[in-house]
């Protein structure tokens, strides 16, 4: 479905992704691993548009889609929920999802995707008044996915979700992504240091090591490999 | 102390306030999305002036009177600013986008002292008369003597011009695209902002503000030249400064505090006086709160 062949993105003089080929089948879960400054994030931002690659190509069903513009990106149904979060902090919790359906037109479906995120987050409805910025960490990770979703994405990408929050939080989040991709067979890449979790969570799983794809295997492989799990499990 | 005189010149800072707060919004509003300031604004609000001077002077000749002719200019000098705005953006800005925050900003001096040469060779030097087409209503006559027909015109004009505004920031697509781009550039463009469409709008409703404001005073002054946008552009600048740049509410506040302690100053004082205060008043603001009356510390995350 999404498939990223031979890209390589540059901050200026420096490249950040050296050669990237990654792809990600309909209703597939797939994870990306890797250190700090390995390239996870300008690979999601590279699909995303907002650090187009220099060469290479990025498909979506099989059309090129690496020269459009975000939103058109967006548009085609790729959409990210970024690392940290960033909630629009002087919206409100209802301004900032009404936000995540900004192309979209049809007045309906979206009270029915509003209906949808606040059965899987009902803290958002109590929330909706009130400012993004006010919320917790945790609430705001769940505002982000709601955002995203409201997009109606058929590809999420997700940069770190679990960063900065506790360990239960956590666990509820990836429960949850795990409902999304069930329920509504979108299809996910998720981006993570939290390596333990993703791989538990998704079905394969890539390794990044300064710009470059390592290694690439089923999740299960992945958490039994002995390399993988001295580097990014600490075991 | 005198009541009637203190009104007076109550009135007549709110009339000045509520025009370096029309100017100061632009200011406040491009600042706020990229963080620049734009010191060619005071130029589009002269432009603004000049282009009623000369539309107002057609009118006069096919004989049109008094109000046709005001809103015949102002929308005339309207779509004209605008259209400047939008270019000013599109070839001295745009191109500098991701440059260091001063090539912006050093480009923005060159378009204002380029904008300024350009009226002064294209029209003249001196002082030019405005005619006046505010008329004097009938219904003033009893309390004239402390605010008068043109004042009245622009306080109600300033006024629905910014609910227009907050209707539009508060409730419309474009308004709501305007915060997020705001609050979050790289993020609005993430949930499928059009984020240069974003910021050639905010020029163009920042230009059309200050044409407003630039028609409203040359026909309340009664005269134009190629260098009031200087001045008028650096009192508005103080006030969205003063009310915290970036902040809507701020650049009002900061448009009539500064309109009103002119007023003061110059009614109690000496007229010689009113500039001083106005930047007496920034030293001080600035001294006590950085951030402006009404401006957020933003805490900047890495």
């Amino acid at each position: 479905m999404l498939k990223v062949q031979n890209i390589q993105t540059y901050y200026g003089n420096i490249q950040a992704l050296k050669d990237v080929t990654i792809e990600v089948a309909e209703g597939e879960i797939v994870a990306l691993i890797g250190a700090n400054g390995a390239g996870k994030t300008t690979t999601l931002m590279s699909i995303c548009g907002i650090t187009p690659p220099r060469s290479g190509e990025i498909f979506l069903d099989g059309d090129p889609i690496h020269d459009f513009s975000p939103e058109n990106i967006v548009k085609k149904g790729i959409v990210q929920v970024p690392e940290g979060r960033r909630i629009f902090p002087d919206m409100t919790v209802l301004e900032n999802l009404e936000m995540g359906a900004f192309l979209r037109t049809n007045k309906r479906q979206i009270q029915q995707d509003l209906n949808y995120v606040m059965t899987l987050f009902p803290i958002l409805e109590k929330r909706q008044s009130q400012l993004g910025g006010t919320l917790s960490g945790g609430e705001q990770q769940m505002l982000a996915i709601s955002r995203a979703l409201m997009a109606r994405p058929r590809v999420l990408l997700l940069d770190e979700p679990s960063l900065g929050l506790a360990p239960l939080i956590i666990k509820q989040i990836f429960e949850i992504i795990r409902q999304i991709n069930k329920e509504s067979s979108t299809t996910i890449f998720l981006v993570e240091q939290n390596a333990n979790q993703a791989l538990k969570l998704a079905d394969r799983g890539y390794v990044m090591e300064n710009g470059r794809i390592t290694l690439v295997d089923s999740a299960a492989n992945l958490l039994s490999n002995v390399d993988v799990r001295k580097a990014y499990l600490g075991i | 102390m005198d009541m009637e005189y203190f009104l007076e010149l109550f009135f007549s800072g709110l009339t000045r306030g509520s025009i370096y707060a029309l100017i100061a919004l632009g200011y406040t509003m491009v600042y706020g999305i990229i963080q620049l300031i734009n010191f060619a604004h005071g130029e589009i609000y002269m432009i603004g002036a000049f282009v009623a001077l000369i539309v107002a002077g057609v009118c006069t000749i096919y004989g049109l009177s008094g109000f046709a002719i005001l809103i015949l200019a102002a929308a005339i000098a309207i779509l004209y600013a605008a259209a400047y705005g939008y270019t000013l953006e599109k070839i001295a800005y745009r191109p500098l986008r991701g440059s260091p925050r001063l090539s912006p900003l050093i480009s923005a001096i060159g378009m204002s002292i380029f904008l300024q040469n350009y009226v002064l060779l294209a029209q003249t030097p001196d002082y030019l008369p405005f005619p006046r087409l505010i008329p004097s209503f009938a219904f003033m006559d009893p309390v004239a003597h402390i605010i008068g027909s043109a004042e009245l015109v622009i306080l109600v004009t300033t006024l629905v011009t910014m609910v227009l505004l907050t209707l539009l920031i508060k409730k419309t697509r474009v308004g709501k695209a305007m915060r997020a781009t705001q609050q979050d550039l790289s993020m609005a463009r993430l949930v499928g902002i059009n984020v240069d469409r974003v910021i050639s709008l905010t020029f163009v409703i920042g230009s059309v503000l200050a044409a407003i404001g630039g028609v409203l005073v040359a026909s309340y002054i009664g005269q134009v030249n190629f260098y009031i946008g200087f001045l008028a552009g650096v009192k508005a600048f103080t006030a969205a400064v003063l009310g915290g740049i970036g902040s809507i509410p701020g650049a009002v506040l900061g448009g009539l505090i500064i309109g009103w302690s002119e007023s003061f100053a110059a009614g109690y004082f000496s007229s010689d006086y009113e500039d001083i205060l106005t930047f007496v008043l920034l030293v001080v603001i600035l001294i006590v709160r950085p951030a402006g009356i009404l401006g957020k510390v933003r805490k900047q995350k890495v």
